[in-house]
């Protein structure tokens, strides 16, 4: 009787117990509310990526990944209790989509020494790894962004935007204040003159902006927009008949979900991109016959090739990529949440790497340093075509201006660190 | 058998004016004081502290707050999330420092308050904040007061988006509350220990219920009360409109102010003013009230309860545990929850604590109910 009773309790725990070591991958999602139509993408590639990795690889380094999905709908209590509920199952690393919710997490993560990657979002002076230990934003940020728009712009008028008009329409958070500093000061460097229009969460109300837009007529309108803001400026625009070669959204505001409502109005509209976009990956084969045909697609399974979708096939793949050099700077297949840091503190993508899993052209070749937590900021300009459906690459990614960019990061991470008492690691 | 007056003698009139008179309440008052001040600070987790306990004792602070100024004064109020970015932005402007200028040069520095005075004054400047926007509701009443409260709404809203000096010139216009303790404990930043934080806002949430309790139940509550049920008729019998309109008003303010300020500074340590006191946030703590009791001081608690546990035990029941699509429970969730204020206004429209009344009834009768 109490042998059985030994092996009843034996068995117990084992089926109880974490029969398998895994490698979780939170996912705070926002399937629901004003910014799915960004969100559904983003968690469907996400989640896509790790179920080819698990189907194909068996896994990574023999070890398969276990995507922990938690519903957010973008807003920072529930982040932060999606945070809470997953950090305790070993979660390697973070990637919010939001940047509200990384303000949260920033202090969290680096509290609790988690990683957390903020791809093109978040804040952007986490570049300086110096200050910020546990937060990693490459390949580039908002600061890139406005820049490289910035640059585009001189490149299309032979480097002179002297006395220019352009509009900044952006949504007014955190995430839409964040190229102003950038864009004032590369507005002192390059003569334009800057005009400032705040949309209000959740943004589906314009019609004063684009009013204003239509008054003063500015040469350039850049946008930050995200969710619904992105479908309805587009639309003012159109409605206006503002000219879509002159309307620049950022890389978030720059989805096939944003332009298709406007219809062939939309046609010309430009946006910025830090991965490369379409379906001519590579990857897309693999994602096909493992995961698509095999019927074990996230969600409706209806997202495969968009521009949201392929941003986060690339950030799964930089994942990817940190965990594998987690695994082999400390030889052990089943990292714990320090070795992650160690592994994005170390991260080095080269072409054979992206070769090799199919992602060639994706993004640029890079190596993140205790320092440099930003990568190379590299941006190119993308435009909507209407008529084909498609977003078109038309410049190639350039870089943006580091001279003012560094400066303004080592400002504000300073400020930071003052303000928090941190000290500079790195020495 | 259980809630009996029987054999609970009274020698005194102040054990007769106490606020649980009946011996049996009062060990069940104790008892749940003991647990959450000896008990529950030395089991819990992060995960209890910041998901559940944190927001339903803050929240608890807003709807007795509100309640106090809905609920017993009888003025409708939507300003509940401005008022809590007020409270907010003076504990984030105290806690850093007040800084004043004049002319573009800075004319002098308040020192840094303690974390613990810096909430007080959210609360004392929301509370002054607040007699200001009650001032129309001398003249104003009912839905027309509520269209008044909603402009405070988006004007104090629009106010810290657009000011910079509320949020310290900050590039991303977000308040961060820096590492702040209490008696060398800390109680703000991301290396608090649950439990002090916890037990902070624990204390206010105590102190704030007690008083609010004691408030309504002497002159003053009886005061709003006149006014609640007629105004004029109050009016008659000696209360000072003015007088009581503008108490009510600053007393709720403070209230919501206190808890816009713990919301901010130990809860969740950065805010951005539009998404975290946006027009919705004014409609959870309104509904709250509703569903808990408009009137009371327990319905605020079991509203403030009901409204952040159970979008957290549908979560933990359809996707932990049934393994449900994330959205598909969010969806879910809005509709059950939706469902259920609507069930409760038709079957139940004094909320759950008109429930817990009638169960006290019930047991007290109880096992021989005739």
């Amino acid at each position: 009787m109490k042998l059985k009773l030994a092996t009843m309790a034996v068995a117990g725990l084992m089926a109880a117990g974490p029969v398998l070591a895994d490698l979780v991958m939170p996912s705070l999602s926002f399937r629901t509310g004003p910014y799915a139509v960004g969100g559904i993408p983003l968690a469907d590639g996400y989640a896509d990526y790790f179920t080819l990795v698990n189907e194909r690889d068996g896994g990574i380094g023999g070890v398969p990944v276990r995507v922990l999905e938690c519903e957010t709908a973008y807003n920072t209590e529930k982040g932060v209790e999606c945070y809470e509920a997953t950090k305790g199952e070993g979660s390697l690393l973070y990637q919010p989509f939001s940047t509200g919710i990384t303000y949260q997490l920033i202090p969290k993560v680096t509290a609790d020494g988690i990683a957390l990657h903020t791809m093109g979002y978040g804040r952007t002076s986490a570049a300086n790894g110096k200050v910020f230990s546990n937060v990693f934003n490459f390949p580039a940020n908002y600061w890139d962004a406005a820049s490289v728009a910035i640059n585009y712009l001189l490149d299309e008028n032979g480097g002179d935007i002297k006395g220019r008009k352009i509009a900044l329409v952006y949504h007014n958070s955190a995430y839409g204040k964040e190229p102003i500093r950038t864009l004032e000061t590369l507005a002192e460097k390059h003569g334009f003159e800057l005009s400032l229009l705040p949309v209000d969460h959740p943004g589906q109300e314009q019609k004063s902006q684009w009013l204003q837009i239509r008054r003063e007529k500015p040469d350039t309108v850049l946008m930050w927009g995200w969710g619904v803001m992105n479908q309805v400026a587009i639309q003012e625009a159109a409605n206006i008949r503002y000219p879509m070669e002159n309307f620049i959204g950022v890389w978030w505001s720059g989805a096939e979900a944003d332009v298709i409502p406007v219809g062939a109005a939309a046609n010309g509209y430009k946006a910025l991109t830090m991965n490369g976009v379409g379906k001519n990956f590579p990857i897309y084969d693999d994602l096909q016959k493992y995961v698509y045909d095999a019927g074990k697609s996230a969600g409706a399974g209806d997202q495969s090739g968009t521009v949201l979708y392929s941003r986060t096939i690339y950030a799964g793949f930089l994942a990817h990529m940190a965990i594998l050099k987690a695994q082999e700077m400390h030889g052990v297949a089943d990292i714990t949440q320090a070795m992650m840091v160690d592994g994005m503190e170390n991260l080095v993508i080269t072409n054979e790497m992206m070769e090799k899993y199919g992602v060639t052209g994706m993004g640029p070749e890079f190596a993140v340093s205790c320092e440099n937590h930003g990568g190379p900021g590299l941006g190119a300009v993308t435009q909507w075509d209407a008529a084909a459906g498609v977003w078109n690459q038309i410049s190639d990614f350039k870089a943006s201006d580091k001279e003012v960019i560094d400066a303004l990061i080592e400002e504000d991470s300073m400020a930071f660190a003052a303000e928090n008492n941190i000290d500079l690691r790195c020495n | 058998m259980f809630y009996r007056e029987a054999g609970d003698f009274s020698t005194t009139y102040a054990q007769d004016q106490q606020t649980f008179p009946i011996k049996f309440d009062r060990y069940r008052y104790y008892l749940v004081l003991f647990i959450a001040i000896v008990v529950v600070p030395f089991v819990v987790n992060d995960y209890w502290v910041n998901s559940l306990l944190l927001p339903f004792l803050i929240y608890a602070i807003a709807a007795i707050g509100l309640n106090i100024l809905v609920g017993y004064c009888g003025q409708v109020s939507l300003g509940t999330g401005g008022f809590m970015a007020v409270g907010a932005y003076s504990c984030y402007k105290f806690m850093t420092g007040v800084d004043i200028w004049w002319g573009g040069e800075l004319l002098f520095r308040l020192p840094e308050f303690n974390i613990f005075f810096s909430v007080i004054m959210g609360g004392v400047m929301t509370a002054l904040v607040g007699v200001l926007f009650g001032l129309p509701s001398l003249r104003i009443k009912g839905f027309y007061l509520a269209v008044a409260t909603l402009a405070a709404q988006f004007f104090l809203v629009w106010l810290f988006n657009r000011v910079s000096w509320f949020y310290n010139y900050s590039a991303s216009g977000q308040i961060n509350a820096p590492e702040r303790d209490l008696m060398g404990i800390l109680i703000t930043g991301p290396s608090t220990e649950p439990w002090a934080a916890y037990l902070f806002c624990l204390f206010f949430t105590i102190v704030c219920a007690v008083i609010a309790r004691n408030l309504t139940r002497g002159a003053s509550g009886r005061k709003w009360m006149a006014i609640r049920d007629m105004d004029i008729a109050a009016e008659i019998i000696g209360v000072n409109p003015l007088k009581a309109k503008l108490t009510a008003f600053a007393v709720s303010s403070f209230f919501v102010g206190i808890s816009g300020a713990l919301f901010f500074s130990v809860y969740l340590g950065a805010v951005e003013v539009g998404e975290a006191f946006g027009i919705t946030k004014s409609f959870l703590v309104l509904f709250m009230i509703i569903i808990g009791g408009l009137g009371s001081i327990f319905g605020s608690f079991a509203g403030a309860a009901f409204l952040v546990l159970l979008p957290v035990a549908l979560k933990v029941v359809g996707v932990d545990w049934l393994g449900w699509p994330t959205d598909i429970v969010a969806h879910l969730q809005l509709v059950i929850v939706g469902g259920l204020i609507v069930i409760f206004l038709i079957a139940e429209p004094h909320g759950i604590a008109q429930l817990w009344r009638v169960a006290k009834e019930k047991l007290r009768l109880w096992p021989f109910p005739h």
